[in-house]
């Protein structure tokens, strides 16, 4: 195995890439393929992080089964790589024994929609106060380009191999449905756009949801003759129409058809934790032992 | 050290298995328990939801028992010490959870009261089949603690055993209740806080940048670190090095499965529960375990008084299989009889701890009441002629 050396390191000069310390410098290379977009959302949450003023101590990332699932392996966070699907239940554990963590989940469409859907929904109606990224490329890339529950009509998978004629999700649109507190959609062309929105996202109390559009040019790209990352991402240039607070309903995604990009929710909800907090404050009077609200109990 | 006074509710009590399982629990530090309805386990987390207000912790009831069973493991990083309950059909989901639990080395306590299966099978009625299923339930090679209660009162004892249990050695520990037991209402007497010893889990004394998080002594289990330390620990499901990092490779799998196995089996002596009555000197030995020990115990005393030198040993761990106490005693009888709720899962243990010295008879029992104490006294009758 050849190891790759920095960038600076070849050029003989010191470049302070501002993403490194949130790197596990020691698992470079990642897996990713050149021109796969989950790279550059990685980028864009170690900015966000950085903007965000939170204590890096205080932040621990979960990932499910995936390319995408990789992630957590990659930051230099408290990071759990956990089974397919089930990021969402491990966070809601992790985030309810400690609550002063700031609970991040970072997946794939295929893991957090299709075997981990039914989390999804319940997580966003309880307005569990964790941040879930979803980078969706359509598609599940580490077994080889099958069919996902986001998969626009039209395309070519292995396993839908005269073209997909399954309806997909509008992930945006299940998210608000099921209460999710913010939701946004950016692609990896719009790199300023997805930082601020993961800032944002990373700030706000409750069940946040971004959805980052990416490309797979390994498998759904080449399979549909759509090109290299660079197509794709030329295509999202071309195509997206940002509509912030646009109605959720409207921005589902047909096969490279426009895309709807923008913050379509931004809204106050009470969170679980709150919620059981007041209550039992309310019916319980002070038999209650309140939850996370810096009592010392952590 | 000594139990939280906040979760231990000194008295004597009449309640059934399942309420004393739960204060069990509370009683050895239990504060995040995440379930799932279902029948006959729910007054476990129902007791839970309405105490743990009280006590200071969070009761969630999740979506599945899928989810019940990865979000205690979520809280077991944040450092509280957990547990998820369910009966059968639930115990088939969470399997993909046990082998989660088993290669991340967290510990966590699944409690399991036992009905009839396979699938819905008999919601309200009692089985011991799942016995074999927590042993070996899960994809890959692991190892396991199952503790099997009889009583209530031991339903309160035997679950800070298993807590603490699952702190020192950091496995998934099975409570294996059934029906029966669950619902059968008794004395329990819980001691004062201060006469119940519990478990603290393993935590480093090393600082960030020298701790590994699968790093180990001699005794096999790595210290442990919660998230939120500053210590930025990565945890997976894949096969790791000592790092915590992914290691797909053929020698850091042996590494890793070894270990995992023989930080119980190096410690399988130490691990043996059994309650021995009259076995030293008997022709036949019943091998019993949970509610079917109390009824065996009526068969054995019957078998006594009809003048047949008759032993009984009750498993309370099952697992690790106490081989070698079994393998010892084989040299000396006739026979084991082994009766049990399931078509004859733990005699095929005393079967092969025997090693062909003393046969194992079984007496199976499908499930939906206990056995008839006759059925075990006739194959001890046999046996012994």
């Amino acid at each position: 195995m050849s190891a790759i050396e920095p960038l600076g390191f070849r050029l003989g000069v010191d470049i302070d890439n501002p993403v490194m310390p949130y790197l596990r410098q020691d698992r470079i290379p990642h897996i990713w393929c050149p021109g796969c977009g989950i790279g550059t959302t990685v980028n864009c949450f170690a900015r966000a992080l950085t903007e965000s003023g939170l204590d890096l101590n205080q932040v621990a990332i979960v990932s499910g089964i995936g390319c995408t699932g990789r992630v957590a392996g990659y930051l230099n966070l408290d990071s759990f790589h956990t089974t397919h699907g089930r990021a969402i239940p491990f966070a809601t554990g992790l985030k309810l024994a400690n609550p002063k963590l700031k609970v991040v989940v970072y997946s794939g469409d295929g893991d957090l929609f299709a075997i981990g859907g039914n989390h999804f929904v319940h997580a966003a109606r309880r307005n569990m106060d964790i941040m879930v990224v979803c980078v969706n490329n359509f598609t599940y890339g580490m077994t080889g380009g099958q069919v996902a529950p986001t998969t626009p009509l039209g395309p070519t998978q292995t396993t839908m191999p005269y073209g997909n004629f399954e309806n997909p999700f509008n992930l945006p649109f299940l998210a608000d449905a099921c209460g999710a507190v913010y939701v946004a959609r950016w692609t990896v062309y719009h790199v300023k756009q997805l930082t601020r929105a993961m800032k944002e996202g990373l700030n706000k109390k409750g069940f946040v949801f971004i959805e980052a559009l990416s490309p797979c040019p390994t498998l759904y790209s080449r399979r549909n003759r759509l090109g290299d990352g660079v197509d794709q991402v030329k295509y999202y240039r071309e195509k997206s129409i940002t509509k912030n607070d646009a109605d959720t309903k409207d921005v589902g995604l047909g096969f490279q058809s426009d895309i709807i990009v923008g913050k379509f929710v931004d809204r106050e909800r009470p969170t679980w934790l709150d919620a059981m907090n007041d209550h039992f404050g309310k019916v319980l009077g002070d038999r209650y032992q309140p939850w996370g609200v810096s009592d010392g109990q952590d | 050290m000594h139990a939280d006074p906040r979760g231990v509710l000194t008295g004597t009590h009449f309640i059934d298995g399942d309420h004393a399982a739960c204060e069990g629990a509370l009683a050895a530090g239990c504060r995040f328990v995440a379930g799932y309805p279902i029948t006959p386990s729910t007054e476990v987390v129902e007791r839970f939801a309405s105490r743990i207000p009280m006590v200071g912790g969070v009761f969630i009831q999740m979506e599945d028992e899928i989810a019940s069973s990865i979000a205690i493991q979520g809280a077991a990083w944040a450092g509280k010490k957990v547990m998820t309950v369910t009966s059968g059909p639930g115990l088939s989901l969470m399997m993909e959870h046990v082998g989660l639990a088993a290669i991340t080395e967290t510990p966590c306590v699944f409690v399991d009261v036992q009905r009839g299966g396979p699938s819905t099978g008999l919601p309200t009625l009692p089985g011991q089949a799942d016995m074999m299923q927590v042993k070996w339930g899960s994809h890959g090679d692991y190892e396991v603690i199952a503790l099997c209660p009889n009583s209530p009162q031991e339903c309160f004892d035997l679950m800070i055993t298993a807590f603490n249990l699952a702190e020192t050695y950091r496995v998934p520990v099975f409570f294996m209740m059934d029906e029966v037991v669950g619902h059968m209402t008794e004395r329990v007497v819980i001691p004062p806080a201060e006469q119940i010893e519990v478990v603290e889990r393993r935590w480093t004394a090393k600082k960030p940048g020298e701790y590994r998080p699968y790093e180990t002594d001699d005794s096999l289990v790595p210290e442990m670190v919660k998230a939120g330390d500053g210590y930025r620990i990565h945890i997976t499901g894949l096969t790791h090095d000592e790092r915590g990092y992914p290691a797909m490779n053929a020698k850091a799998q042996d590494a890793l499965v070894r270990r995992i196995r023989d930080k119980i089996r190096n410690n399988a002596d130490k691990l043996v529960d059994v309650r021995m009555d009259g076995v030293e000197g008997a022709e036949v030995i019943v091998v019993s375990y949970g509610i079917t020990s109390r009824v065996a115990g009526a068969a054995v005393a019957e078998a006594r008084r009809r003048g047949v030198k008759v032993g009984h040993l009750r498993l309370v761990i099952v697992w690790p299989f106490p081989s070698r106490v079994i393998a010892r005693l084989a040299g000396s009888v006739k026979a084991f009889v082994v009766p049990e709720l399931n078509m004859g899962q733990m005699v095929l243990e005393v079967e092969r701890a025997a090693c062909g010295k003393a046969p194992a008879i079984s007496v199976p029992h499908a499930g939906g009441t206990v056995h008839e104490p006759e059925v075990i006294l006739e194959r001890i009758l046999e046996a012994a002629r």
